[in-house]
């Protein structure tokens, strides 16, 4: 039997991460990356960028990228694939970008079916400006921004976006999935390929969204995090397929 | 070919006539009739109409249309051209080239919807965060909003940077026959050289990956990246200043007026020319790049100036730059979506003679 060797995707340019220790942008980079490879759509990808600690996405993938404003993705997605409708088009947005401030985007993108791809890159903090509370900080989390803990009273509940995207009828693929074990990193590449796949058969709308580790962010250690998001975060946050049309 | 257009409408026939491929805006007056045209038309043509949830929206999906190379246009009024700042920022950041119109109304705040020429600083000062210009074209005429309309791609693809279209809501309501064999209104651009397109990313098929950012976070990026733009700037400032004259030969008081306040204006200078005063205007065609040495060069002759504006005086102080302190500045205006009155120029014009 031939061993098995570990390469770099194509679609991924030879370049070190900014990222710290244990943060889990860089696995999803890298599932996007073999996604594109395997899907053999490197030269038509175009990739959109939030603002977020993967505003330097353009420098890891190996396909066209382009910046967007924080939380415009979907709007710039638009932009582009209007005009462009045979090229893959994806956004990769963090919770303060896709969730807070790009809400209304990411809400109308869908509502429209816009034939897009989304990756949503929950890892319940600001990564970026140094772990505030996110839209999806859960209840009782300490943050920046939130030092005695998250307060519904105060706060309000974390936002459940897949669950809220997926009842508008122009939105096809909802999953969610985490990094947590290898089994589930399989299974957020199984579902990033799928929303792919949804695209490239002129469907229309369909997001993934991703529970990720921000160890800096949620003051833990990587493997505590880890843990943290297999134990607490999916209690929020439930794993799987929310929608499948 | 001739035909009767109101103003918005002929913005919508000259994008279309200057190879438009899409159009992204939210509804606000006093601009609708470009939309409700724009949405008639181009599913015809096979272009893109989208009505977006917000103007924040809309000018993003002009970026985005704008970094495939395509040729994106959107449009609104004032309160919307304030949410579009950042986007417009952003724009001028990566260097992508589009078409944005402001049919300017009343204002601060949500104003009214009379037109108004109250967003000079705004447009010309670039209007977001940042050190950044936009080209700004004010026509004066429904013809000169066809032509410019048709010619602005050009304008912005070569040099890569947004173009804004500003006219009042006065202007946009209004209609006159437009000629479009005829030349009067052209901006005639130059393109002395083919137009680069190697950014675009359109898919990475046989070449290498591009990137479009305005991020520059490397020792020193950004100053560089801020330097290159400062000379782009400096080539518009040198290239594409537009600016007319009208009876400033002999003229002894020059009034500076754009838009629909030098329609006005035009009419009092032939009204005063009647009595035997000798008085001209200047035009501005392009409010920025300003034409800064044509005022300057008239300054050294004339000494008395009026500027007229539909605002409580904002290009006064372009003006003012201009003839540095070698001639008197006068200003006559009104704000708040009121348009100015020649009979009342006039005896402005009386009482500082
Ligand atoms: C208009 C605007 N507001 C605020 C910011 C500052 N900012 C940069 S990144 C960011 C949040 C990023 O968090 P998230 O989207 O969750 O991504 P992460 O960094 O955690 O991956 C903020 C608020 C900005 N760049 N632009």
């Amino acid at each position: 039997m031939q061993p098995t060797k570990f390469v770099k995707p194509k679609s991924l340019q030879d370049n070190y991460h900014s990222y710290c220790p244990g943060c889990g942008h860089g696995i999803v980079h890298r599932l996007i990356a073999e996604v594109v490879d395997e899907l053999n759509i490197r030269e038509k990808t175009i990739g959109v960028a939030p603002v977020g600690c993967a505003v330097f996405a353009y420098d890891y993938w190996n396909f066209d990228v382009t910046e967007a404003a924080h939380g415009r993705p979907p709007a710039v997605a638009t932009g582009i694939k209007r005009v462009l409708p045979d090229r893959i088009v994806f956004t990769y947005q963090g919770d303060g970008d896709l969730a807070a401030i790009g809400t209304a985007e990411i809400v109308h993108a869908a509502n429209r079916g816009e034939n897009i791809s989304v990756f949503f890159i929950n890892n319940t903090v600001y990564g970026m400006t140094s772990g505030q509370m996110a839209p999806t900080t859960i209840v009782g989390q300490k943050t920046l921004t939130t030092p005695y803990g998250r307060e519904i009273s105060r706060d309000g509940y974390p936002l459940k976006v897949c669950e809220l995207l997926s009842v508008l009828d122009g939105v096809r693929f909802v999953a969610r999935a985490a990094l947590t074990s290898p089994k589930n990193v399989l299974l957020a590449k199984l579902y990033i390929r799928k929303s792919f796949l949804t695209q490239i058969e002129n469907k229309g709308f369909s997001i993934v969204e991703i529970l990720s580790m921000c160890p800096t962010g949620v003051n833990m250690t990587p493997i505590e995090t880890l843990k943290w998001v297999d134990t607490e975060l999916v209690k929020y946050f439930p794993l799987g397929i929310l929608k499948d049309v | 070919m001739k035909k009767l257009l109101q103003g918005n409408i002929a913005f919508c026939e000259g994008a279309i006539d200057g190879g438009l491929d899409a159009y992204y805006a939210y509804p606000i007056t006093p601009q609708n009739e470009i939309s409700a045209y724009f949405a008639k038309v181009l599913p015809q043509k096979n272009k893109v109409f989208l009505q977006a949830e917000s103007e924040l929206a809309a000018i993003n999906m002009v970026f985005g249309t704008a970094l495939t190379g395509k040729r994106a246009v959107t449009s609104s009024s004032s309160p919307g051209i304030s949410l579009m700042q950042e986007g417009i920022s952003y724009l001028c950041g990566c260097e992508l080239p589009c078409v944005i119109v402001n049919v300017m109304r009343g204002g601060p705040g949500l104003g009214n919807i009379s037109g108004s020429q109250q967003d000079y600083f705004q447009s010309t000062r670039g209007g977001g965060h940042g050190d950044y210009y936009t080209i700004v074209l004010a026509p004066f005429s429904v013809k000169e909003i066809y032509e410019f309309a048709k010619e602005s791609f050009l304008l912005a693809e070569k040099y890569r940077n947004p173009v804004m279209i500003i006219y009042d809501g006065y202007l946009g309501q209004m209609m006159e026959v437009v000629d479009t064999e005829t030349d009067d209104g052209k901006l005639n651009v130059i393109i002395d050289k083919p137009i680069d397109k190697n950014w675009v990313l359109d898919g990475a098929k046989d070449r290498q990956p591009r990137k479009i950012r305005s991020l520059f976070m490397a020792e020193g990026e950004l100053e560089q990246h801020n330097w290159k733009l400062k000379n782009k700037y400096d080539k518009i400032k040198e290239k594409e200043v537009r600016v007319k004259f009208y009876e400033t030969h002999d003229a002894e008081i020059i009034i500076v007026a754009f838009g629909m306040s030098a329609r006005v204006s035009l009419e009092a200078v032939y009204k005063l020319r009647r009595e035997g005063i000798k008085i001209g205007l200047i035009r501005p065609i392009t409010l920025w790049p300003f034409p800064y040495s044509e005022i300057y060069e008239i300054a050294k002759k004339v000494k008395k100036f009026v500027v007229v504006e539909m605002n409580l005086g904002q290009m006064i102080e372009d003006v003012k730059l201009a003839v540095n302190g070698i001639a008197e500045v006068y200003f006559y205006g009104r704000p708040g979506g009121g348009l100015v009155e020649s009979e009342e120029l006039i005896q402005k014009i009386k009482s500082i003679k």
